[in-house]
């Protein structure tokens, strides 16, 4: 077992065993559950609506170098910088030298799932610069000094009594029980910091080729406000995000929103063509939009999963999944959780050291159901399997499947090894929890039924002799 | 009608009764039962595995098994979806794909089947009890089972039927999953039964037994008293 | 090779093997996909039913909305939103309708139409602006640079107001959109944002929390 598969199962065994996680994610989920719903049916059809969506989001991948070359164009046409990033070091080396290029102090930094994905903070911080996130959620975990714990909700693991001791302690700031005291007490503090950063980096939501803009949707207004004040914006977006057209958002606004927040819509959705325009009072003088493959051209590649670049990073298979549920967001221990983050890590970082993931799922089907998009979620989760199976298979599984297959070819001979399984019976409470007992990684905490004293077989055939 | 039977291997070796029940449901509906003695297992855990060529030996026996059969009803939601949905992919490309495919389409699950095949909801059943019904994600998700289980229990007379706030919730078995990751597949079955506890109700049913071994081994370890029940062993009461 | 041709020859290398097409994969699918209109909420075709609906999602946005019947009626309530909220200083930018006001209001300002110190901008109590349009099907008022004093003057200070034109007010987002391409063509502003209520946040136990970083207060104005 590789070490992040260890990592894995060691956080899942402590997570699981934490009743007051699961309880805090429940009652953090159970409002979100009724306001999707809500809005959901407020569409005249839900199914319908996924329909199109799923096929805006296949028009545009498999249309995908069209789309960006227009976009590009668009962009540049306007006096964008835009940076074409093959992978994560170019990405990181180019934000970087923009930085010390500019002379830059102070960075302001707004939620960017992408820049996590590379590493960009850390990158910046040996470079020497001060990174802020903006994000109530980014900020809270950036002072914990951890990675977010959601794709949407970066701090939901967290009561307000430890963020309240997390700014007591870090902000020298007043003890208290109230969530609106604490949000204020963070706005204090990341309000000095937008007037006074040089440089603002963002991510993206949409890249919409047809006008040359990007979208960005957020509630709070910190993204606007790092797009806004600083003389630099440097706006970092994956190949994927990209839509045909600037119409195609009257569509995934809404189901951004009510899939990803149980919301009618964000609070703040914002369209950024370029940089300050003759005759604009404000904005910055310089737009950077790196562009990152970063190994999604691979996941393009395999056909069978391109869907799973359709992804508009909602979380909602995060918000349904039983597993993510219950051994939280960091045990996965990579930027993606959830069953997204499950089917793609294996292609971006690698299948053998992230098939665990994949083979970590009840594979119930949740996730699919829900994508705003249709992505065959839990179907590549099995893809993946198939695929980890066929580059590497363990050797002592390929023994047992093939002594499976011998067994279930011979009728014979599995209904034999059900009358030795019926013999051996008896010896199994000798035996139960012990390291020779085959069950005992399910008898350790559930009952295990008896072998009936006939099978159906059996039974069928006394049946048919009176 | 002639009905083939698809009794699952677990189902044949821990819950023949299951079976059994099937059977006895379907002759009092005026129904020719048959069961072909040689078949074993639909290779779901190969399958589901990763070992897709091991899967294809076994499903293909199953196959030939059920090649002359018109009508096959299957024992479980999560077989069922296995031959329904995965057989076609399994074989695509494959000589005997239109072979899977024929099978896939004349292959049911037992309340799938009573409902909207037979358009059968009354099947003479009584038994008195507070029941809740636990949705297999298999059948719900890749054969749209919802509703056929619950218009079936709603007519057994005497039965009460109250909804849990986590009917469509896994269980957490998922086959090999339920071993390869018992923390997490127990701590799903320990949300699953405290939402079952929570309804008050005497009796969980539902339409897998898989699902029910694992409500089962969590609510005994629980020192729970509620009984877990096949749908088809309340339909088969009288 | 540059980076461009990189990037670019992988996605067309990878291009050359077809995806399954959504729609054919899910026999349940619905009906041929059409616009969004047909799968979004509805809205009525009269102006009265637009205006009504938008009053309806205002209030669950938390939004201030209010019909008046003409700028009279506008300054009044404007200048009740100041003296209750202690109002020194507002910024604005200047406009057919926020001119009148602004004028009424006889505070200190910050027009931010020429360019703005942000340590100005920042001590604002309040921020004045026009918009482009108003979206019925969703509550929101959609912005721009131009139409809004430019990007920060609309999310800066802690209450924003905006003065709207009845022939402003649309039903849906793609005719909102549609509206902004058809002014704009190609000469298009660097920024637009719909914006839809106070700003928030539930980062904390999803708890709901307003004024987060952008406004605390937004207060729509509906004039003829």
């Amino acid at each position: 077992m590789n070490v992040y598969a260890k990592e894995f199962n060691e956080s899942a065994r402590r997570y699981t065993a934490d009743l007051r996680h699961r309880e805090l994610i429940q009652k953090a989920l159970a409002g979100y559950y009724a306001k999707r719903d809500e809005f959901k049916n407020r569409f005249q059809s839900w199914p319908g609506a996924r329909d199109l969506a799923a096929e805006i989001k296949w028009e545009a991948i498999n249309h995908l170098d069209r789309y960006l070359d227009e976009f590009v164009s668009k962009l540049e046409a306007r006096g964008t910088k835009v940076f074409w990033a093959p992978g994560a070091q170019e990405a990181r080396d180019y934000i970087v030298g923009v930085a010390r290029q500019h002379q830059v102090r102070a960075i302001i930094k707004s939620k960017s799932m992408t820049a996590e994905e590379i590493h960009l903070n850390d990158a910046l911080e040996k470079a020497g610069f001060e990174v802020v996130e903006s994000d109530l959620g980014e900020y809270i975990v950036q002072l914990r000094e951890e990675p977010p714990y959601h794709l949407v909700f970066p701090a939901m693991h967290l009561t307000r009594q430890q963020i309240s001791d997390l700014f007591h302690d870090k902000l020298g700031s007043e003890p208290t029980n109230n969530p609106e005291d604490l949000t204020m007490a963070a706005r204090r503090v990341l309000r000095r910091k937008y007037c006074k950063a040089d440089m603002g980096i963002s991510g993206a939501n949409f890249a919409i080729a047809e006008t040359g803009m990007i979208s960005i949707t957020e509630n709070e207004g910190n993204a606007r406000l790092t797009t806004s004040l600083p003389k630099i914006h440097v706006a970092l977006v994956g190949i994927e995000k990209v839509l045909p057209r600037l119409s195609d958002l009257a569509l995934f606004l809404p189901m951004l929103a009510t899939a990803g927040a149980g919301q009618s819509i964000t609070c703040y959705n914002t369209l950024y063509g370029g940089p300050r325009q003759p005759g604009e009072p404000d904005g910055p003088e310089e737009f950077h939009v790196v562009l990152l493959d970063n190994r999604r051209t691979e996941i393009l590649a395999d056909a069978e999963q391109r869907d799973a670049l359709h992804c508009i990073r909602c979380g909602a298979c995060l918000n349904v999944c039983p597993i993510f549920k219950n051994i939280g967001g960091h045990s996965y221990g990579t930027t993606y959780q959830g069953p997204i983050g499950s089917v793609i890590t294996p292609h971006l970082r690698g299948l053998q050291d992230w098939k665990h993931l994949s083979q970590a799922s009840s594979l119930c089907g949740a996730c699919t159901e829900t994508c705003p998009v249709k992505i065959n979620l839990h179907h590549h989760l099995l893809h993946n399997r198939r695929n980890a199976v066929r580059a590497q298979p363990a050797r002592l599984e390929k023994l047992i499947q093939s002594a499976f297959v011998l067994m279930m070819r011979r009728p014979k001979l599995y209904q034999f090894a059900a009358r030795m399984g019926r013999l051996a019976q008896p010896l199994q409470p000798l035996v139960r929890g012990t390291i020779l007992d085959p069950l005992r990684a399910w008898t350790k905490t559930r009952s295990f039924p008896p072998l009936a004293q006939k099978s159906f077989r059996e039974l069928w055939r006394e049946r048919k002799a009176s | 009608m002639q009905i083939s039977l698809f009794i699952p291997c677990f189902v044949d070796q821990f819950y023949p009764q299951v079976g059994m029940s099937i059977v006895q449901v379907l002759e009092r509906l005026g129904h020719t039962v048959d069961y072909p003695e040689t078949q074993t297992c639909c290779g779901q855990p190969p399958f589901n595995a990763g070992y897709w060529d091991e899967a294809r030996a076994v499903a293909e026996r199953q196959m030939t098994v059920f090649r002359d059969a018109k009508t096959v009803v299957i024992a479980s939601g999560s077989c069922g979806a296995m031959v329904k949905v995965f057989y076609p992919e399994l074989f695509h490309h494959h000589p005997r794909e239109a072979e899977a495919r024929a099978l896939a389409a004349k292959t049911f699950e037992f309340s799938d089947f009573l409902v909207n095949k037979l358009g059968v909801l009354e099947v003479g059943a009584r038994f008195p009890g507070r029941a809740t019904f636990h949705d297999g994600c298999h059948g719900l998700r890749e054969s749209g089972s919802k509703k056929p289980p619950r218009q079936l229990l709603q007519r057994v007379q005497g039965l009460e039927l109250v909804e849990m706030s986590e009917a469509e919730t896994c269980c957490g078995f998922g086959g090999t999953f339920a071993v390869k990751f018992p923390m997490i597949s127990t701590a799903m079955g320990e949300v699953k039964c405290a939402s079952i506890a929570d309804t008050g109700a005497d009796y969980v049913i539902s339409n897998d037994s898989s699902c029910l071994m694992q409500i089962r081994g969590v609510l005994d370890r629980q020192g729970k008293s509620i009984k877990t029940l096949h749908l088809a062993e309340v339909l088969a009461q009288t | 090779m540059t980076n461009r041709e990189i990037i670019l020859g992988r996605v067309r290398e990878a291009l050359k093997v077809a995806a399954p097409h959504p729609v054919l994969r899910d026999s349940l699918a619905a009906a041929p996909a059409a616009t969004p209109q047909k799968w979004l909420p509805p809205v009525g075709q009269t102006m009265e039913a637009q205006i009504e609906l938008f009053r309806q999602n205002a209030e669950a946005l938390k939004v201030e909305f209010r019909v008046c019947a003409n700028v009279t009626e506008a300054i009044q309530h404007v200048k009740k939103l100041a003296a209750a909220g202690g109002w020194k200083k507002i910024g604005r930018q200047r406009g057919e309708l926020t001119d009148p006001v602004a004028r009424e209001l006889s505070l200190l300002e910050v027009p931010t139409d020429r360019g703005y110190a942000v340590d100005d901008l920042e001590s604002c109590d309040a921020a004045l602006t026009e918009c482009e349009a108003l979206v019925a099907q969703t509550g929101s008022v959609l912005v721009s640079a131009p139409s809004a004093g430019g990007r920060a003057l609309s999310v800066l200070p802690p209450h924003h107001v905006v003065l709207a034109r009845r022939n402003q007010m649309v039903p849906d987002l793609t005719t909102a959109l549609l509206r902004v391409q058809e002014k704009f063509k190609d000469r298009w502003p660097s920024f637009l944002s719909f914006i839809s209520g106070p700003s928030r946040t539930g980062d904390i136990e999803r708890i709901l929390v307003l004024g987060a970083h952008g406004p605390k207060k937004l207060t729509i104005l509906l004039l003829p």
